[in-house]
């Protein structure tokens, strides 16, 4: 695997990511709990977008054929998407939503953290602007999963259901393949192994305070990484590609 | 979540100036609020630094009691410091 490839692949999982993660939040527009919600829900969903911007057109530039953020947003179909299977999740109810963010800011502050001292310049300085944000957005997932876990008896069920049913989408966040070794060999990336134990730590504390059992070890799906993905995928870039697919190159 | 109690907030948008009522949100406690008051009134740089207070803790005048606050200060041109030229480096007074 060349370099360039590898950087590529790279940066088109860190941009997936947050692209798709964004859009999910975006379905939550107009319609969250409440209004208050509902704004800093958009807040995120934004926040992740700019991230996915930079990313993905640091991904064009590497790919050196042309592509910019929006032709990689806008044209690619789902086998040619990166990102884990996490973040394509269905929002499901606002405790299915909260329990994937959380999972994923727990990540994410960790990813960006590490990629702060990435030997390649504009890796670290994307990561260096974006973690200010990921560490927001962890303060505020956390917060809703002890919120709703230590709630009412509803609340701390359906919390405790979210967990459960997204835990299995959590494995990928740390298993490494061909890219993920040669970035972190180039000094370039992480090996994701590492950020494990940490983020695991953090996890059950977090879920501790929140009297939720954290999940034991079972069956870990993934595939995200390689552009194998779940079905849900498709349905949520048919809506996101839609004006772009129906009318190419339109502009407003 | 229709419990939650009703915040004032209040922004200051930069060293220096005062504290300035911006709106109010609902937040079940304190700290939401200061969190729901960051994403709804400071998403475009506008402050420094935030105060919430539960609206139900403000003590308020009554508004038929406006004659009796401020009409007697009026009628006092001497109280007021209109006379005193500014000069046009003084800011945010």
């Amino acid at each position: 695997m060349g370099r360039d490839e590898a950087l590529f692949q790279y940066l088109l999982r860190l941009g997936d990511n947050a692209l798709v993660l964004a859009q999910r939040l975006g379905e939550w527009t107009g319609k969250a709990p409440v209004i208050e919600e509902d704004l800093a829900t958009a807040n995120t969903a934004l926040d992740l977008i700019g991230q996915a911007r930079m990313w993905l057109t640091y991904a064009g530039e590497v790919e050196g054929k042309g592509r910019d953020e929006d032709k990689l947003a806008f044209l690619r179909d789902v086998s040619d998407f990166r990102n884990v299977l996490l973040v394509e999740q269905p929002n499901g109810n606002f405790a299915d939503t909260i329990a994937r963010q959380f999972y994923f800011d727990a990540w994410n502050v960790r990813a960006l953290g590490a990629l702060r001292g990435s030997r390649d310049a504009r890796i670290a300085d994307i990561a260096g602007k974006s973690v200010k944000e990921a560490v927001y957005h962890l303060e505020r997932s956390s917060d809703w999963v002890v919120r709703l876990g230590d709630g009412t008896d509803e609340s701390h069920a359906k919390m405790q259901a979210a967990i459960d049913d997204l835990w299995m989408y959590t494995g990928e966040l740390f298993a490494a393949d061909e890219v993920d070794r040669f970035m972190a060999d180039a000094g370039m990336g992480f090996d994701p192994v590492t950020l494990h134990a940490p983020w695991l730590e953090e996890v059950e504390r977090t879920l501790d305070d929140a009297t939720l059992a954290t999940p034991g070890a079972g069956h870990m799906q993934r595939g995200g990484k390689q552009g194998v993905h779940t079905e849900k995928l498709g349905y949520l870039l048919a809506e996101m590609q839609f004006l772009q697919r129906a009318y190419p190159g339109a502009q407003w | 979540m229709k419990e939650w109690p009703l915040w004032e907030v209040f922004i200051r948008s930069q060293h220096g100036l005062a504290h300035k009522h911006v709106g109010s949100l609902h937040a079940a406690d304190a700290e939401m609020a200061i969190r729901n008051a960051r994403d709804v009134y400071t998403r475009r740089n506008e402050g420094v630094s935030i105060w919430v207070v539960k609206a139900a803790d403000i003590a308020a005048s009554s508004p038929g009691d406006k004659e009796a606050l401020f009409e007697p200060a009026n009628s006092k041109v001497y109280r007021h410091p209109t006379f005193y030229p500014m000069p046009d480096e003084v800011k945010g007074i």
